[in-house]
């Protein structure tokens, strides 16, 4: 090649550039980054789910109508991202303070189980007025969040210990401590589930006010999202407007600044492990007074603590943005249900928290396509 | 309940967390926290057993599920020595991403009925030893030999070759690695890589010896993360992360066993005669996990010692400090 064509060569050819971002991208791009980032995960997905065998896009069109396709199923919809919404809320606050709380699935268990207990011990007899059971319920379950939450906490802040692992194991010793109680104590016929709770220690269904408001017929949605919301709110203020909240995100973002300013790290690691447990305990509380009316391990256990943390990574850990995030997780694990492979779900929800991950690179660093000779 | 058939049992079992922490370590020393050995052990599992059943060869089922679990572990360093995003979401990702993609391929294989398992058999001369031959030698799978083979390697590897130095470098001081030329971006993937077929390993140590088969999820139980844990405990020394594994094995066995016998030391079998108890002895290994991370962590607080200095952080060319 003679050396003019050379150089014709290297001024057609292009290269990828990567520099570290100076300012902050405008407000609108990291919400397309995330969509963008969605999107690839769902192809990703799709490619997976033919090499299982299946046909990706009836999968997809099926999600979509099993989940939003009338005002039924839509409700159902809203049932399943209730106790995700209280997961992911429980996650974000650990995570704002780098706290890995992966223990929102045990706190959860462990919430249901506290709320049970005022049923079925019984503290309160079956005949108490609905106005005094919700109440106490909702104090017992998230009291048994806090105290699940405040075992890594309190070992995190003495010892050291690994809040990832710690919470991890106390996930699996609250299925067993449960197990426990439903198969020898609060068993109803030998079965592994307690009774029916009485219906005054159900929370309201939207189908309960259905002589008043005919749509409401046969509409499951039920109390706990409006305890959702008001804790989504309750925490963007904790978070944004007080001062408990502004040393949570000073830790969060540079412990040794916080240190310096006087903020002790050890006793907020304790009580947000310990809010994080209650608001998860409080979504175990919803699930087990609200969908299932009983105690039982299998209808618990079903991962909505592992979910929070995708939803509370999606939504950058903002309490307003988690409530629209977990309706759209709601959708996938109520339409996965129906779907073959019965993995799928679970494995769509792994592709999007892996190309979330990756995607934050575009938030730091520019890409550009420049010209081989455009500089140096 | 025969202690030394207990403490036989435990060690075949010990072997899956073995080699998952042997691999962590290896990954924790290049500077790389993956929290991933779950997801990669799942898949280690599930790929080891189906392809057995596909070739009837359990050895090429072995070394495919180590090549596959390699092959998702190079998504987390991916993630975290190129893209520099933050290690511990990774790794959750990499569980649920492994636990996923398992759980869609593995549909169906649980009913796939039996398949030819690695082999196991006795160590002569060495199985003549009383007690301990007993334990260690006497029908035990191949994997099991591995193991053996493999703590005194990783520690030689670690502390006295060349490849162990520069391995602890990149995990303690990466910029310095760097300046002497070595390149820390390609030896992390390696030895990420190097974690990857060992979690593998430890998956299909599962499935194709020490309980054979294909039970979705419960096919790890939470072993991955155990191992995690392991590795605290073990200060990452690959032969304090061998006597916390059979350790651990053996606790497992013991939870399987104590249940049986009706009488236990002259007295009445608690565990016997009211088997709801099992569901506290079921407890046991979690809680165990979290008492070694106390006793390791405070451990570390007296000897000053800790994790490798760079663990947890991307390395940046250019940037000042570590």
């Amino acid at each position: 090649m003679t050396e003019s064509a050379l150089a014709k060569k290297q001024r057609m050819s292009y290269r990828i550039k990567i520099e570290p971002r100076l300012y902050e991208p405008p407000a609108w791009f990291p919400a397309t980054v995330s969509i963008g980032a969605i999107l690839l995960a769902l192809i990703l997905g799709g490619i997976l789910i033919l090499i299982a065998g299946g046909n990706p896009w009836a999968s997809y069109v099926h999600i979509a109508q099993a989940s939003f396709g009338d005002i039924g199923v839509l409700s159902d919809t809203i049932v399943k991202a209730t106790p995700i919404l209280l997961t992911a809320l429980a996650c974000s606050i650990a995570f704002r303070m780098k706290l890995w709380n992966i223990g929102a699935e045990g706190q959860f268990i462990m919430g249901a189980w506290g709320a049970s207990a005022v049923v079925l011990t019984p503290i309160l007899p079956p005949e108490t007025s609905r106005w005094l059971f919700i109440p106490v319920m909702v104090i017992a379950g998230m009291a048994m969040g806090a105290i699940w939450g405040f075992i890594p906490g309190y070992l995190k802040a003495k010892f050291n210990v690994n809040e990832i692992i710690s919470t991890l194991m106390l996930n699996y010793i609250a299925v067993s401590w449960v197990n426990f109680w439903v198969f020898a104590v609060w068993t109803e016929g030998g079965f592994q589930m307690s009774p029916k709770f009485p219906l005054t220690a159900w929370l309201p269904r939207l189908t309960d006010y259905g002589k008043i408001v005919p749509l409401f017929r046969g509409l499951t949605t039920h109390g706990g999202l409006v305890l959702g919301i008001l804790a989504a709110i309750a925490l963007w203020f904790i978070v944004y407007r007080s001062r408990w909240g502004y040393e949570i995100r000073l830790i969060g973002d540079n412990a040794r600044a916080a240190q310096y300013a006087g903020i002790s790290i050890t006793r907020n690691i304790v009580f947000v492990m310990m809010l994080s447990g209650a608001l998860a305990g409080l979504g175990g509380m919803s699930e087990v007074t609200g969908v299932i009316h009983r105690l039982q391990t299998t209808p618990l256990a079903a991962g909505y603590g592992f979910t929070g943390i995708i939803v509370a990574w999606l939504a950058k850990l903002n309490p307003i943005v988690i409530i629209l995030v977990s309706i759209l997780f709601g959708a996938l694990i109520l339409a996965g249900r129906e779907i073959q492979p019965s993995g799928v779900p679970k494995m769509i929800q792994g592709i999007i928290l892996v190309c979330l991950i990756a995607s934050d690179f575009l938030l730091r660093y520019r890409v550009r396509l420049v010209r081989a000779d455009a500089e140096e | 309940m025969d202690p030394i058939t207990i403490l036989q049992a435990g060690v075949a079992s010990g072997t899956v967390l073995l080699f998952a922490a042997l691999g962590e370590v290896l990954a924790e020393r290049s500077g790389v926290l993956n929290l991933g050995v779950e997801g990669m052990m799942l898949i280690g599992a599930m790929t080891a057993f189906s392809v057995t059943i596909k070739t009837g060869n359990p050895w090429i089922g072995v070394l495919v599920a180590m090549f596959v679990a390699g092959l998702l572990s190079q998504i987390h360093a991916f993630i975290v020595i190129t893209l520099q995003a933050d290690q511990v979401v990774s790794g959750l990702a990499l569980t649920f991403l492994g636990t996923g993609i398992s759980l869609v391929l593995g549909e169906g294989l649980s009913k796939a009925g039996t398949v030819s398992l690695m082999p196991n058999f006795s160590i002569p001369l060495l199985s003549q030893i009383p007690i301990l031959g007993r334990i260690f030698f006497t029908n035990q799978s191949v994997l099991v030999y591995i193991g053996y083979l493999l703590t005194p390697l990783a520690w030689y590897y670690i502390n006295r070759t060349r490849g162990g130095l520069h391995l602890r470098a990149i995990g303690e001081y990466p910029s310095a690695a760097d300046a002497l030329g070595i390149n820390v971006f390609r030896m992390r993937y390696l030895y990420v890589f190097v974690g990857g077929l060992l979690a593998g390993l430890g998956g299909a140590t599962i499935s194709l010896a020490v309980s054979p088969g294909w039970f979705s999820e419960l096919t790890t139980g939470g072993q991955g993360w155990i191992a995690v844990g392991l590795v605290i405990f073990a200060q990452w020394d690959p032969f304090r992360a061998a006597v916390g594994s059979y350790a651990f094995g053996a606790l497992r066995r013991l939870i399987l066993d104590i249940q049986g016998p009706t009488l236990l030391f002259g007295m009445k079998n608690a565990f016997y005669y009211n088997p709801y108890l099992g569901f506290f002895l079921q407890m046991l290994p979690y809680a165990f996990t979290v008492i070694v991370l106390v006793i390791g962590s405070r451990e570390a607080i007296r000897k000053r010692l800790g994790a490798p200095a760079a663990l947890g952080n991307p390395y940046i060319r250019g940037e000042r400090g570590k």
